[in-house]
């Protein structure tokens, strides 16, 4: 048995670990998450060392540099390895990528509620504009996180059916939030601002729904529910993880629907994480495709719909379910992710990429410029290489 | 809702009606019985019927001349109607008996109760709190030393430490032996002296079990959606466990809790019998091992009542804490 687990170390096979490394790296990683926890925890912090400046005053929020390690027993998982990339005000960024590569971390980083102890935001500055001032997010502590969450920027989660407290009645669970983040309010004033909420997110029968539990609503009216609560303290950003993939496809249509109705009535900006391109090339003014914790193309919608780049990126329209086509699975592009524990000092995307060439082998791409918005991983574009930007950007269609 | 009622009615009727047969049943078949006891007693003083006359005669006069479902049958009308004999051990009516002793129980129990309650499940919530820090392995560390320590030697322990070496408590008892002398006062202090090592004894050997329970309980909660879309809202810690998490962990401790009822009227059979607490529980255990029917089929009784109310009772508090449960 010893023997068995010594070899397999000894061989450094990725997928095997010995209990004794574990424990060391445990230890380490208690270490490291200790630490950083305590500094999360403080109680009286100065505004200076977690006040910053907006690189653009008409962003409202900036990623630099973002990186969100796991420490778990058998590894660092770099969720998110350098993410960087803004949401104007106003504005709907779209965020896609296969299952895993950190739309979730990057968004719950924002929210600093990435699962503590064991993620933490280890590099990077999360920039978020308060109209007066920006605060980063990432060197805030907790007590002070708690005024900005659920005010200025909310989040509507996947899984509608589990996000609400099954003990609390609807009502309730909305005017917490507005109590919470309006103390100036009267009762009244709070429950009449929850029932315009929930007429505002399309349900029918707002009193009806006031005193209902969760248990006593469909998919569908919850994730109306979590919507009304998330934009009910007029926040500067809402995130939206996912909000329909839970949900039927009928149902998808509407909140869908509902999205698009309330981008006109509040002036919130949206990010935007969902599978359905179809949705984001509607939605969205910027989009960003992530790969394996990091972004390998970003632009505005239409650079990236009519112009994709990176190979993966259009790998992924491709793979976009079109009317009267039905597809399995949305990213059937062939090959798998690198275990975020190994990442490789290469292209992430090699060993799936059908355009690889020489090149490729070197270190991992910078980031290279296609316009003032559009940016791209991968060594086709890299700067110098006039043939390939040249027809590109004359609309050269890969997928043909 | 009369309908449920009416059907776990039937069913816990059904419940009883079996248990309190089965019971008596091997009550009967006991290879010894008080009476042969007395007889054999009896038949040694001079002049003595012999011993086979007396325990016939005794047999008679207590009905246990019949067989076991008649003799059921009778013991059970009586029942019906709230007589249950007079007990033979103790020579008083069985109820009667009962209505001494079961307030030394019934004290015991809630005070162990409270006790138990307010070290587990704060500290299981704090466990829960801090997952893997020198608290959790602390608190993980006691429940596991609770739990698998017997009564017998947990009692024997503490009575060694505090009775023996440092002669704070008496080693058994309920009152001292100047009790009598003592005023109101006196009397009350000298009873919760002596009920201090029963207490921690019984409180010692939930609180693990209790602690662990919240811990896992709290542990699953913590990790739910809802409490996720709490924080979200920029609620504080607290507020987020104390009030989102804390309802949610209370669903299944009102079952744990539900439980006890049963034990806070059949009392601790081994804790009072080592700590010679005149309690139902030690009461209970000289009526059974001398083969004293009426008093061991009252307790019986007593006991499968008892868990029926509790799952009824249960029932209850699950609609009450859990919005989602209708009881129909
Ligand atoms: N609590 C966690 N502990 C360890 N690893 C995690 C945890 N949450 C997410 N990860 C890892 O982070 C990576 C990104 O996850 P996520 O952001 O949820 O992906 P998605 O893009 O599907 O939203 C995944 O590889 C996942 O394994
Ligand atoms: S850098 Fe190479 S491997 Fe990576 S996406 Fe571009 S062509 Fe493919
Ligand atoms: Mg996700």
């Amino acid at each position: 048995m010893t023997d068995s687990i010594k070899t397999s170390s000894t061989k450094k096979n990725p997928n095997y670990i010995s209990a004794s490394e574990s424990r060391k790296i445990s230890s380490e990683n208690r270490r490291i998450t200790d630490a950083l926890e305590k500094k999360y925890n403080r109680k009286h912090v100065p505004e200076s060392e977690y006040l910053t400046t907006m690189k653009d005053p008409n962003n409202t929020v900036e990623f630099d540099d973002l990186h969100t390690y796991f420490f778990t027993d058998i590894g660092t998982v770099r969720a998110v390895d350098g993410v960087s990339f803004a949401v104007p005000q106003g504005k709907t960024v779209g965020i896609v990528g296969e299952s895993g590569c950190g739309k979730s971390v990057t968004s719950l980083s924002l929210m600093q509620l990435v699962q503590r102890p064991q993620g933490q935001i280890v590099r990077g500055q999360i920039r978020f504009n308060l109209g007066d001032k920006a605060y980063d997010i990432a060197k805030m502590p907790g007590n002070m996180m708690e005024k900005i969450r659920g005010n200025e920027v909310s989040m509507i989660f996947q899984e509608p059916m589990t996000s609400l407290n099954p003990v609390f009645r609807i009502g309730d669970q909305i005017n917490e939030v507005i109590m919470l983040h309006y103390p100036e309010k009267s009762e009244a004033e709070v429950r009449d601002h929850s029932l315009h909420m929930l007429d505002l997110v399309g349900i029918a029968n707002p009193e009806g729904i006031y005193m209902r539990y969760p248990h006593e609503l469909s998919g569908g009216m919850r994730q109306r529910v979590m919507i009304a609560m998330a934009i009910a303290c007029d926040p500067k950003l809402v995130i939206a993880d996912e909000p329909t993939t839970a949900l039927d496809v009928t149902i998808q249509a509407q909140i869908l629907d509902l999205f698009r109705n309330l981008k006109e009535k509040i002036n919130s900006s949206i990010m935007l994480i969902t599978h359905d391109l179809g949705v984001i090339a509607e939605m969205a003014d910027f989009v960003v495709v992530m790969y394996a914790g990091r972004i390998v193309e970003k632009g505005t919608a239409n650079e990236i719909f009519l112009h994709p780049a990176h190979p993966y990126t259009v790998g992924l329209m491709a793979s976009k379910p079109v009317v009267n086509r039905k597809v399995d699975r949305l990213y059937s592009i062939p090959g798998s992710v690198p275990s975020p524990i190994h990442m490789p000092d290469y292209c992430y995307f090699r060993d799936r990429c059908d355009r690889r060439f020489d090149m490729c082998n070197g270190p991992y791409p910078a980031e290279f410029q296609l316009s003032d918005t559009h940016k791209v991983s991968c060594y086709h574009y890299r700067d110098g290489a006039a043939s390939n930007r040249a027809l590109h950007n004359n609309g050269f269609e890969i997928l043909n | 809702m009369t309908k449920y009622l009416l059907k776990r009615f039937l069913y816990s009727i059904f419940i009883v009606v079996f248990g309190s047969l089965l019971v008596y049943s091997v009550l009967r078949l006991l290879p010894t019985s008080y009476f042969e006891k007395i007889a054999l007693e009896r038949a040694q003083a001079p002049g003595a019927p012999s011993y086979a006359e007396i325990l016939s005669s005794l047999n008679k006069i207590y009905g246990m001349d019949t067989d076991i479902v008649s003799g059921f049958i009778k013991w059970g009308k009586n029942a019906i109607q709230g007589d249950f004999g007079v007990s033979w051990e103790y020579s008083i009516p069985v109820v009667e008996k009962f209505k001494q002793v079961i307030w030394y129980s019934i004290f015991l129990n809630i005070v162990t109760l409270l006790i138990q309650t307010f070290i587990s499940i704060p500290l299981g919530v704090l466990a829960a709190r801090k997952q893997y820090s020198k608290t959790d392995y602390f608190v993980t560390f006691v429940s596991i030393v609770c739990i698998s320590m017997p009564t017998f030697f947990l009692a024997t322990i503490l009575k060694y430490i505090f009775s023996v070496k440092l002669g704070w408590f008496d080693l058994f008892g309920i009152v001292g032996r100047y009790y009598e002398q003592l005023d109101i006062w006196g009397k009350i202090l000298d009873m919760a002296k002596h009920l201090v090592l029963p207490v921690t004894t019984l409180a010692m050997l939930n609180i693990g079990g209790l602690m662990r329970f919240t811990r896992t309980n709290m542990l699953e909660v913590l990790n739910a959606d809802y409490i996720r879309t709490a924080r979200a809202k920029g609620l504080s810690e607290n507020v987020v466990i104390n009030k989102h998490a804390f309802r949610n962990t209370m669903i299944p401790l009102v079952t744990y809790f539900s439980y006890l009822i049963p034990n806070m009227f059949t009392g601790s059979f081994i804790t009072e019998t080592l700590f010679q607490i005149p309690g139902i529980g030690y009461i209970s255990y000289y009526a059974l091992i001398h083969g004293d029917i009426p008093f061991a089929m009252f307790y019986s009784v007593l006991i499968i009542i008892l868990t029926q109310v509790s799952l009824l009772v249960a029932d209850f508090m699950y609609a009450v804490v859990d919005p989602r449960v209708r009881i129909d």
